[in-house]
């Protein structure tokens, strides 16, 4: 069988983030690859380095006090690392999309959705000539209602869930290969959480698109993500298939994690905690 | 593991920082200098030159060997008044601050950790003190006092503390929700005691910041007053009232007019530069992005 | 939006009252001889002084002469001490040309304040922003009297030009164009020195906003889109930064009213600031009390307007 050519292929991977006491590692030589259409969660607690890493892709990290001090990410084949500013926008939006964390604060609250959505849609898309139909399309496909209305919007006036939803079809309006959700539910109450990434889950199917999921919670990624990748302490402690790493976890700190998960039905007093002293 | 107090990594940092060096030495020169003529003046010591001592026969002469910085129309020598005036500045600079500090912190303590109808009534008061043009509130209510070094520091120290208070106050705020304070007070502390050990240190550097940055602009208030004939009397020397005495002689003797203005603005830079540094060093947020 | 507009005027009616009463009391109860000859003048006889004390009720209890005052500014009636004349209309002469050289210094603090701040943010963390910080610390530091002299030296020994005064005089003009010329020549100088220190706290006031902006993560989010720096900058990030510098005019305008004092002085300009210092000269008490009053007054209603136009920018307000 032919190996298929990898679509993102992290090498070696270290980055470290200058602070006042010198310079610190927050990622130490991480090496994984994501094939085309493929979904990758990478998960790991906060400070582990799993955000940086998806910020590093196309290099959005600030420079400094964020330093690269190794290694390579290789996109389609190309260094990120190398490449030029000119470069690195054509590929910020229009090829590896992101999400973020929290709607309210990384949509800009003085623009209305439509402009936000129209900017990326005219830098990556020139093409196109009914900006305004895109986004309607967008927007529905994400599942507002009424976008043609609600795109005049401005970003307070909208929910958490609607506001996600609306960086969502940003996003995916440049119609790009990756998508980088980096923690995108943990803002929002728990049935919105549901709702949004059974919209991810439709849109993979929908449009062929390679999804990387940032996540501090396992308990989201089954059904969702092919593979999984376990982060602590900047490195990358296992890495399988979803189906091998949930049923299966090799690495202490996997279990550890998994455990956390509230399981319907186990009578459980209180969650379990991660004892740290026994990982070291 | 850094186990260095907030205050030691604020000084840490200062101290790496070139700004913040060159200012504060300068500012201790100053202060050097402000303290050694002070007593020269208190005891007549006529160095390097009487600062009072007239002498017509060489009057309005331009910088020598002999009068380093000039004479002025009085034949005065202008480098030993601006040295013996250098104590006025300093003092208007330092105690101005500080009865504008005790008012301002007071205030604002109150008015932020009370909250409610009493912070409504005095923050509508500070507002409404605010909208004064402040130079000619103080210009007024020097003028009708009379002018003096004990009347010009209480009148700019009553008018310029509403900054100090509306920052205090909104550290009050912040820091009276904050769980350590919820904790003093659960376990029974009074009023006065939360203000005093638990929320005033943690407001203490932007206090501090505002502190500097009012010694400067007090200084050029009370050289702006002497340059209008009210501020510390003739013939004690202040750099403000060698200018105002010079602007007669203006296309003349340039000299009474330059080396008094250099003197405040050094001492007034120094003084902003230093506090601008020990805002950024109180950052502990660094200034990049 | 209507309901934050009346929010506002009633806070400022208040405000406004509140502006009386200090105004008012601040100096009528500042220790100090009430009458314009001093209290010791051995001339002036016990008649004359109690007829001085009905004239400016200064023999009625304190809020009884406060609200004399107050009536006597509004209806017209309150009067100078040195020349009798209506307050009122000796402040209405000034205030035309204070109007406009606060206003064009307002401009010149704002615009180079806008260039400075956004410019020093661009350079975070390099030489050029350090040296742009010291230069706007240096700008507030100068003295205007003493800057408005080594002006003056300067340019009348280059161009031997008249530069007093709001225009020259003895001159004819050809046309209109050239005696606007001429006032504004007289107007540039005083109102670019009043501004130094407006630019210089505008500029420190925009950077500091602009490097909030910069670490929000709507910042990201546009970089993530792949923008140019340069719209991320200017589209992104300047938009929300403009808050200080639209309610910046509040704490600007005290200031410049209050430099206005020494720069018409020296510059002969016949503003508000002249006629404050020729008050003071004159112990002038009813026009000290209305000058105080009437600039307080304007410096409130620039802080309205400020409100307004902010609620004009940010749409998390004006949709309110």
């Amino acid at each position: 069988m032919e190996k298929p050519n990898p679509l993102l292929d992290v090498r070696n991977l270290k980055i470290q983030f200058a602070t006042e006491d010198g310079l610190v590692d927050a990622v130490k030589g991480t090496s994984f690859s994501l094939n085309k259409g493929e979904t990758l969660a990478i998960v790991g607690e906060s400070g582990s380095g799993k955000s940086v890493t998806a910020l590093s892709f196309t290099r959005l990290l600030p420079e400094p006090p964020a330093k690269f001090a190794g290694g390579e990410i290789l996109w389609k084949g190309q260094d990120v690392l190398k490449m030029n500013a000119r470069q690195l926008r054509a590929i910020r939006g229009g090829e590896i999309a992101y999400i973020f964390q929290e709607p309210s604060t990384s949509l800009n609250p003085v623009y209305t959705i439509r402009s936000q959505i129209a900017e990326a849609i005219r830098l990556h898309r020139p093409d196109v000539t009914d900006v305004d139909a895109e986004i309607v399309k967008w927007l529905d496909a994400v599942g507002i209602v009424n976008p043609a209305k609600r795109m005049h919007d401005y970003p307070h006036q909208l929910s958490g869930g609607m506001q996600q939803r609306a960086m969502i079809a940003m996003a995916l309006s440049c119609q790009p290969d990756l998508l980088v959700a980096d923690e995108p539910t943990t803002a929002l109450d728990v049935t919105i959480q549901a709702q949004i990434l059974g919209q991810l889950r439709e849109l993979r199917t929908k449009f062929d698109m390679a999804i990387i999921l940032i996540t501090h919670n396992f308990a989201i990624i089954r059904g969702l993500c092919d593979k999984v990748a376990v982060m602590f302490r900047g490195e990358i402690v296992e890495f399988g298939t979803a189906e091998e790493v949930l049923s299966n976890p090799q690495h202490p700190y996997t279990r550890a994690l998994i455990d956390c998960i509230p399981k319907l039905g186990a009578n459980q007093k209180r969650l379990r905690t991660i004892d740290y002293a026994k990982l070291a | 593991m850094d186990n260095r107090s907030p205050a030691q990594r604020m000084l840490a940092r200062f101290r790496r920082d070139r700004i913040a060096m060159i200012s504060s030495a300068t500012i201790i020169v100053l202060a050097l200098t402000a303290i050694t003529f002070w007593i020269l003046s208190i005891t007549n010591v006529p160095f390097p030159e009487n600062p009072n001592a007239t002498d017509l026969q060489s009057k309005l002469q331009p910088p020598s060997f002999e009068h380093w910085l000039g004479t002025d129309n009085l034949g005065r020598d202008v480098l030993s008044r601006i040295l013996h005036g250098s104590y006025i500045s300093l003092t208007v600079g330092f105690v101005a601050v500080a009865v504008s500090l005790c008012i301002g912190v007071v205030v604002g303590a109150v008015s932020g950790y009370f909250g409610g109808w009493v912070d409504n009534i005095v923050m509508r008061v500070v507002d409404a003190i605010i909208c004064f043009p402040t130079f000619f509130l103080i210009l007024s209510a020097v003028a009708l006092v009379g002018p003096s070094l004990l009347n010009i520091v209480i009148v700019i120290g009553l008018v310029s503390w509403t900054g100090t208070a509306r920052l205090v106050r909104a550290e009050f705020l912040t820091l009276r929700e904050s769980q350590y304070v919820k904790a003093a007070r659960s376990l029974g502390q009074g009023s006065f005691p939360i203000i005093f050990k638990h929320i005033l240190p943690n407001a203490a550097a932007p206090i501090f910041v505002t502190a500097v940055i009012g010694i400067p602009e007090a200084i050029l208030t009370e050289a702006g007053l002497s340059y209008l004939g009210f501020g510390v009397q003739p013939p004690q020397a202040t750099w403000g009232n060698i200018i105002a005495d010079g602007k007669a002689y203006i296309l003349d003797a340039w000299w009474l007019i330059v080396f008094p203005g250099v003197a405040i603005f050094i001492s007034a830079l120094a003084f902003f530069l230093a506090g601008d540094a020990l805002r950024r060093a109180g950052n502990s947020k660094s200034e990049t992005h | 939006m209507t309901s934050f507009l009346i929010r506002r005027l009633l806070i400022a009616l208040v405000l406004m009252f509140l502006i009386s009463l200090i105004s008012f009391f601040i100096i009528t109860l500042t220790p100090g001889s009430p009458y314009p000859w001093g209290e010791m003048n051995p001339k002036i006889s016990q008649a004359v002084k109690d007829n001085f004390r009905k004239q400016f009720h200064l023999d009625e209890p304190i809020w009884k002469q406060y609200w004399f005052n107050m009536r006597d500014l509004f209806n017209g009636n309150l009067r100078s001490i040195k020349d009798g004349r209506p307050v009122l209309g000796r402040i209405g002469e000034a205030i035309p040309a204070t109007l406009a050289l606060n206003a064009t210094s307002i401009v010149i603090s704002l615009s180079f304040g806008l260039l400075f701040g956004v410019w020093s943010a661009r350079k975070i963390g390099r030489w050029q922003d350090t040296l742009l910080s010291v230069v706007m610390f240096a700008l507030l530091a100068l003295p205007g009297f003493w800057v408005s002299y080594l002006a003056i030296i300067g340019i009348t020994e280059t161009f031997g030009t008249p530069i007093l005064g709001t225009h020259s005089f003895s001159l004819e003009y050809p046309d209109a164009i050239s005696k606007l010329l001429d006032y504004a020549w007289h107007l540039a100088l005083p109102a670019t020195i009043l501004a130094l220190g407006g630019i210089a706290v505008q500029s420190r006031y925009v950077r500091a906003s602009m490097l909030e902006s910069l670490r929000e993560d709507y910042i990201r989010t546009a970089r993530s889109k792949g923008l140019d720096e340069d719209t991320v900058y200017y589209k992104h990030a300047l938009r929300n930064s403009l808050r200080p510098l639209i309610t910046g005019i509040g704490a600007l305008l005290p200031a410049l009213l209050g430099g206005s004092i020494i720069i018409e002085t020296i510059f002969a300009y016949p503003g508000i600031g002249r006629l404050g210092y020729q008050a003071v000269l004159e112990r002038d008490y009813p026009l000290l009390v209305a000058l105080n009053f009437i600039t307080a007054a304007l410096v409130l209603l620039g802080n309205l307007l400020a409100d307004v136009l902010y609620a004009v920018v940010d749409p998390r307000v004006r949709l309110e």
